[in-house]
This record gives C-alpha cells, sequence and structure tokens, in this order.
C-alpha cells in the first residue's frame, strides 16, 4: 500500500498533524460545556424570529453587502483576467487575495471607519484577486479553434467578443453564481469586526445568553442560502445589482483626515517615524518577529495541519451520507441537510460559536474548520460517487466503501483537499482574532494597542504564508498528478 | 502563370514526419481534390496550406470550429469581423443589422438551413453544423478555399448540393475529400497522399474511380 506516492503523502500529513497535536494547545475550558451546547441547542430549536427588529435589517444588510462586494470583484476580476498573462498581474492578485476579507476589513475600519465602503472593498478586493485567478482558467480551457478560424485582421476586442466570451459564459455564470454565496458567508461575518451584518447581531444575542435570537440569525441564514437558486434569477440579476448599494445603510461618515494620518503616520514603522533611523527599524522589526510573528506563525502552521488533516477525516467519514451507494432515500436526505449545514455555516461562526462553549484553545478551531471543510469536500465527493457504476454484485457496506469507492475517488478527494490547504491556513489565520494564539490574534491585539505599522507587517507575514502554502499545494498536486477544480 | 506556390512542406508530430517535404503548385480556377487513407496526412496538409495562405483563405476544419453557444446568424457572421469596426461587432452580437441579417439569410437558404437561423450551434445535428461552417466560410469570400471533408455528415442530394455551391462560390479550392465519385465528379484535378508524400497528381478527368482505389 506504501508503494502508492498518494498513500504515502496522506500519511506523512497525518504523521505531521498527530505530531501537532502533541504540542498543541486542546482543551475543554469551560465549567459546563455540555450544558452550555445544549442550552444552544435549544435555543437553534426554538427560534425566536421577532425579539429584535434589529434582524430583519441584519440580513438585509447581509445581502447588500454581499451584492455590491461581490459585483464590483467580479468586473475588476474581469479586467485583471485580461492581463493575467503578465506577470505582475499575476503576483498582484495573488497578494490581494491572499489577505482574508475579515484583514481587508480591519484595515479599511482604521480609515474608512465604519462607513459602508468599509464592508464593500474588503469583500471586493479579495474576490477580484480569486475571480481573476479563475476567470483566466477558464478562458484558457475554452476552445481555441474558432479564434483561429477568424479572418486575419479581427480586432482584439471583437475577437474576444465573438471567440472566447459566448464559449465561457455559461461557466463564468456558474462560477459568479457560486461565489455569491461565499460572497453572503462573507459578508455574515463581517459583523464579527462591527459592520451591521448578521455577524453583529450574532455576537450581541450570544454575548446577551439570548440563544433563541443566535439560532433564528442561523435558521434564516441557512434559507437564505438554500434558497439562493429560487430568489437569483438572471432577469432579477439587474434589480439586485441597482437596488444593493441603497441598502447598505448609512454608517458613520468618512474622516478624510484620518485616511491621509493612517497612510502618513500610523503605518510607518514607529522607529523611522521618531527618526531612530535603520538600527531602530532592525531592533523593531526583530522585537516584532521574535514576540509576535514567530510565535504566530508556529501556532497558525500547527493548527492548520491538524485542521487540514481533521477536514480529510471528516470528508471521507461524510460522503457517504449523501452517496447513492449507501442506504435509502430518508438517510441521503437527512445526509444532505446535514452537509448543507456544515458547508453553509462560515467556519467562522462555527469558530465562534464553539469557542463560547468551550473556552478558549485550539479545539473549537480545528472542529469549526474541519466541519466547514469537510461538509464542503464530503459533498463534491458524494456527489462524484453517484456518477460511478458498480458491478451489479459489488460488496455492500462497509466493503463496498473501502474497497469499491475510497480507491476510485481518492485522488480527486486529495485534490480538494490540497487545494483547499491554502483556504485553511487563511481562516487559521483570522481565528485568532477569536482569541487562538494565531496570527489574527497578534494582528488583532496590535491595532487594540493602535501599533498599526505592527499590524501591517504582520498581515505581510501572513499574506506570503498563505501566497507559500498555495505554491507548495500547487507543487503537492502536480507531483501527484491530481486533478482540480475550484471550490471556495 | 497566375496561382499558389508552396514549397517545402513539412509536419513532423512528436519527432515522426507526418508530411513532406513536399511542393505544390496549384493555379487559380483549380480545385483539387485531395484523396488517401485517413492518417495519410491531408488534415496536417490543409492546415499547413491556411498557414501560408492565411488572408487568402477561407478554412473549414474537420472539428468546424463553431462557437456552440452563438446562434448560427453570429458563427456566420464571424466570417466577416474584420471588415466592421469593434463597436459595429459589439451591436451586432446584442442585434444584428439588416442588411447583414438578410445577406446571411439568403446565403442561409441557399444551403437550406435558413430556418436554424436564431438556434444556437450546440443544438443542430452534425449535418447542419457542418453546413453553418460552410456557410461562415463562404461569407468569408476569401478567394481559395480549404476545406477538410466538408461533406462527412451530408446525406446525398446535400452532400451534391454543397459540392456544387462551394465549387461555384470559389474560384479556386483544395478539398480533402474520402468520396472518390465526389472528388471525380466535382474537382478538376485529383492530388493523392500516401505517407505523407503526393503519389498521385492528375486532371480529374484522365481519371476512373479505379485509379484513385490504389492508394487505399
Amino acid at each position: 500500500m506504501f508503494s502508492y506516492p498518494t498513500v504515502r503523502a496522506s500519511f506523512i500529513f497525518l504523521a505531521i498533524a498527530l505530531g501537532g497535536l502533541l504540542v498543541a494547545d486542546i482543551a475543554i475550558t469551560t465549567a459546563n460545556p455540555w450544558q452550555d451546547l445544549g442550552r444552544f441547542f435549544l435555543g437553534v430549536a426554538t427560534p425566536n424570529f421577532f425579539s429584535t427588529e434589529g434582524l430583519m435589517t441584519a440580513l438585509l444588510r447581509t445581502v447588500a453587502f454581499a451584492f455590491v462586494g461581490v459585483t464590483i470583484g467580479s468586473l475588476a476580476g474581469f479586467l485583471l483576467a485580461l492581463g493575467y498573462r503578465f506577470l505582475p498581474v499575476r503576483i498582484f492578485c495573488a497578494f490581494i487575495r491572499s489577505i482574508h476579507e475579515l484583514f481587508w476589513a480591519l484595515i479599511f475600519l482604521q480609515f474608512f471607519g465604519f462607513h459602508p465602503l468599509t464592508g464593500v472593498l474588503a469583500i471586493a478586493i479579495p474576490y477580484s484577486g480569486i475571480f481573476a485567478k479563475v476567470y483566466s482558467e477558464i478562458f484558457e480551457e475554452s476552445d481555441p479553434e474558432p479564434g483561429r478560424l477568424l479572418p486575419p485582421g479581427t480586432g482584439s476586442m471583437s475577437a474576444f467578443l465573438y471567440a472566447r466570451i459566448p464559449d465561457c459564459w455559461e461557466q463564468i455564470r456558474t462560477y459568479t453564481s457560486y461565489r455569491l454565496e461565499c460572497g453572503l458567508r462573507s459578508s455574515a461575518i463581517l459583523g464579527f469586526v462591527g459592520l451591521p451584518t448578521l455577524g453583529f447581531y450574532l455576537e450581541s444575542s450570544f454575548s446577551q445568553g439570548m440563544y433563541s435570537d443566535a439560532g433564528a440569525m442561523l435558521i434564516l441564514f441557512y434559507i437564505l442560502i438554500a434558497t439562493l437558486p429560487l430568489w437569483v434569477r438572471p432577469k432579477l440579476l439587474p434589480f439586485y445589482i441597482l437596488a444593493a448599494p441603497f441598502f447598505l445603510g448609512d454608517g458613520f461618515p468618512i474622516v478624510w483626515g484620518n485616511v491621509e494620518r493612517f497612510f502618513t503616520e500610523d503605518i510607518i514603522p514607529a522607529p523611522l517615524r521618531d527618526g531612530e533611523g535603520l538600527a531602530g527599524l532592525s531592533a523593531w522589526f526583530g522585537d516584532v518577529m521574535v514576540t509576535e510573528a514567530l510565535p504566530g506563525i508556529w501556532n497558525t502552521i500547527v493548527l492548520t495541519q491538524i485542521a487540514l488533516v481533521a477536514t480529510g477525516i471528516i470528508s471521507l467519514l461524510a460522503f457517504p451520507l449523501i452517496s447513492n451507494h449507501f442506504g435509502g432515500p430518508v438517510r441521503r436526505t437527512s445526509g444532505h441537510v446535514l452537509l448543507v449545514i456544515a458547508r453553509s455555516t462560515p467556519e467562522y461562526i462555527l469558530a465562534y460559536i464553539l469557542l463560547q462553549l468551550w473556552g478558549p484553545s485550539m479545539l473549537p478551531a480545528v472542529v469549526a474548520l474541519a466541519l466547514h471543510n469537510g461538509g464542503i469536500i464530503g459533498h463534491l465527493i458524494g456527489r462524484q460517487t453517484n456518477t460511478i457504476r458498480l458491478r451489479p454484485d459489488a460488496p455492500i457496506g462497509f466493503t463496498r466503501y473501502s474497497w469499491e469507492l475510497v480507491p476510485r475517488v481518492y485522488r480527486s478527494f486529495l485534490a480538494f483537499l490540497f487545494y483547499r490547504w491554502e483556504i485553511i491556513m487563511r481562516e487559521t489565520a483570522i481565528l485568532g482574532i477569536l482569541g487562538i494564539y494565531t496570527l489574527g490574534f497578534y494582528v488583532d491585539s496590535a491595532i487594540q494597542n493602535i501599533r498599526f505599522d505592527r499590524a501591517m507587517v504582520l498581515i505581510l507575514i501572513t499574506a506570503l504564508l498563505n501566497i507559500g502554502v498555495d505554491a507548495l499545494g500547487r507543487y503537492i498536486r502536480r507531483k501527484l498528478a491530481l486533478q482540480t477544480m475550484q471550490t471556495c | 502563370m497566375s496561382g499558389f506556390d508552396f514549397h517545402g512542406l513539412t509536419a513532423s508530430f512528436n519527432g515522426e514526419r507526418v508530411i513532406g517535404p513536399l511542393s505544390l503548385h496549384v493555379n487559380e480556377g483549380e480545385h483539387v481534390a485531395l484523396v488517401g487513407q485517413s492518417g495519410a496526412g491531408k488534415s496536417t496538409l490543409i492546415r499547413l496550406l491556411y498557414d501560408r495562405l492565411e488572408s487568402e483563405a477561407s478554412l473549414i476544419p474537420q472539428g468546424l470550429g463553431l462557437v456552440n453557444a452563438l446562434p448560427v446568424f453570429h458563427n456566420v457572421f464571424m466570417g466577416q469581423l474584420d471588415r466592421h469596426p469593434g463597436w459595429y461587432n459589439a451591436l451586432t452580437l446584442i442585434r444584428p443589422f439588416r442588411r447583414d441579417r438578410d445577406t446571411i439569410k439568403a446565403l442561409l437558404k441557399e444551403l437550406e438551413i435558413s430556418e436554424k437561423q436564431w438556434i444556437p450551434a450546440a443544438a443542430l445535428s452534425g449535418g447542419q453544423r457542418q453546413r453553418v461552417a460552410i456557410a461562415r466560410a463562404i461569407y468569408r469570400q476569401a478567394p481559395v478555399l480549404l476545406a477538410d471533408e466538408p461533406i462527412s455528415a451530408l446525406d446525398g442530394p446535400m452532400a451534391h448540393l454543397v459540392m456544387k455551391t462551394l465549387t461555384n462560390r470559389f474560384s479556386t479550392s483544395i478539398i480533402a475529400l474520402h468520396d472518390v465519385d465526389m472528388a471525380l465528379r466535382y474537382c478538376n484535378r485529383i492530388i493523392g497522399i500516401q505517407d505523407g508524400q503526393i503519389a498521385l497528381d492528375e486532371a480529374a478527368s484522365s481519371l476512373v474511380a479505379s485509379d484513385i482505389m490504389s492508394l487505399y
């Protein structure tokens, strides 16, 4: 079995994760974790849709921010995709998408304040980087023959409009609408840094112990995402896009003095600001590295590796839930519901809830990341097994699972997992804002202490780490010859 | 003498020579049929000739190269994208101009698919798709036609109609055909390809079907 490179790679990653568990801080620190969990589930079972009028506003704002952010992101991404063959454009896109939406929000909050622009840009900027990459991949995969047959002298715009766009249109449309779903999740969690979306109301209900209110919000959020195909219709889309900017709320006006100060003073490293020169700068940078960056990087990597393997295990356990090869229609329907909930709850919200219930440690983060990402991969793999035709006398039960199905889907399973590696790391870093000692924790505390220079250095380090893991993931996928497909 | 001269045509695939080196002269007004076994290098030769002629030739490749998502009208219109400014083409994508609609409609009528004018190419049958590619090549109005098995998916009467139209519309043509009778009937020069070389080059009037069969 160990002669297969995919199996060897899997066991190497498993060993790394087990090693990580030894050094990681995994514990339940609250006095009554199960009682709190029970109260939370009771709250979800008895949702209260009418306690605050703020709920509907929050829902509306969540949708509005998602629409405006994703629309701008897709337009900018489309333009960037046209120039994607130029290296500087590719580097620029890789950089802006390696910084998480919440980090962008934290940056813009410092100078735009609670202005709608903060939330819009926080979604639009990283999304345009992702759109640029995926759109350019779609363009590349389109049939080049019609373009080759055009009469010489055809303008490049005409050639693009006729020979490229129509062929890619369906894929672009599918991916963009799928991305809108991701945009709704991003928009919801922006509330955790104070923007008026669902996360904000979820956090305040939780902190007051109003689990029924929190439950109502979660249920409405699931309904919103599950019914997306019903209310997002191509014909209605222009209406939504035009209307959305008017539902972002007013927020607070932008103080332009703050914007100027942010760029000319706040983010300039302290020693330079105080005129201590290069010697002061290197001492300052050394201090940031030793006291904040290195512990942050270490914890981020440890948590990412554990969460990656946990995601893999959950995916492999979860895909039979929706596979046609097992169980009856009842079990498959409940399996679908379970996986929809797992993948439409943003990992940030899952981690937040678990952290409230179990207290701060790496455990809630690992469970949240594994449930969310495992739900996504389990869903994709389960759907893939439904296209497999087994011989009529194929074994059933566990033998069917382990001998017939897993070997057939294992390569695409690994492809998805390594594709999500970078996403898991980006999320791991951001979960630090909730109080786990990953990079996000140090970014957040630097901002709390009004040391934006440090925060910017840490965000840059996080971005480089993500770019590095992305490259490593792509290298491993190529080495193992794994085919991939975009997920978010 | 006016015409088209091709010298030193060669092509390799994975380091293996599939065509040539060969030279070829085609006179204006000639309709040349390329015949030979499948795999003899006919398609590759057509490609090579297209690369040499480029702006002077309309090409109907075996794969047709249609844009599946676009209606028949736009697929045909693509043959003249170079003759209009960008804004004109962009507008045509949304709402075609009357003039172009009429021209293309007449052309499609000639090929008996005018009722499909606004149907996406993806929804057509193989024979219909082939005629769309043929209409596009005619619409381009290049002096030379290069066609790779343009009637492979058409039945008897339709195949004759198309061959007649093509040889009328283009003064000069080079057409790869596997149907020997068609080649003898509509072309005036037959070139037989074997192992990437010219194995036969005669006027059609001096040949009968059995002379060509020796190539197969």
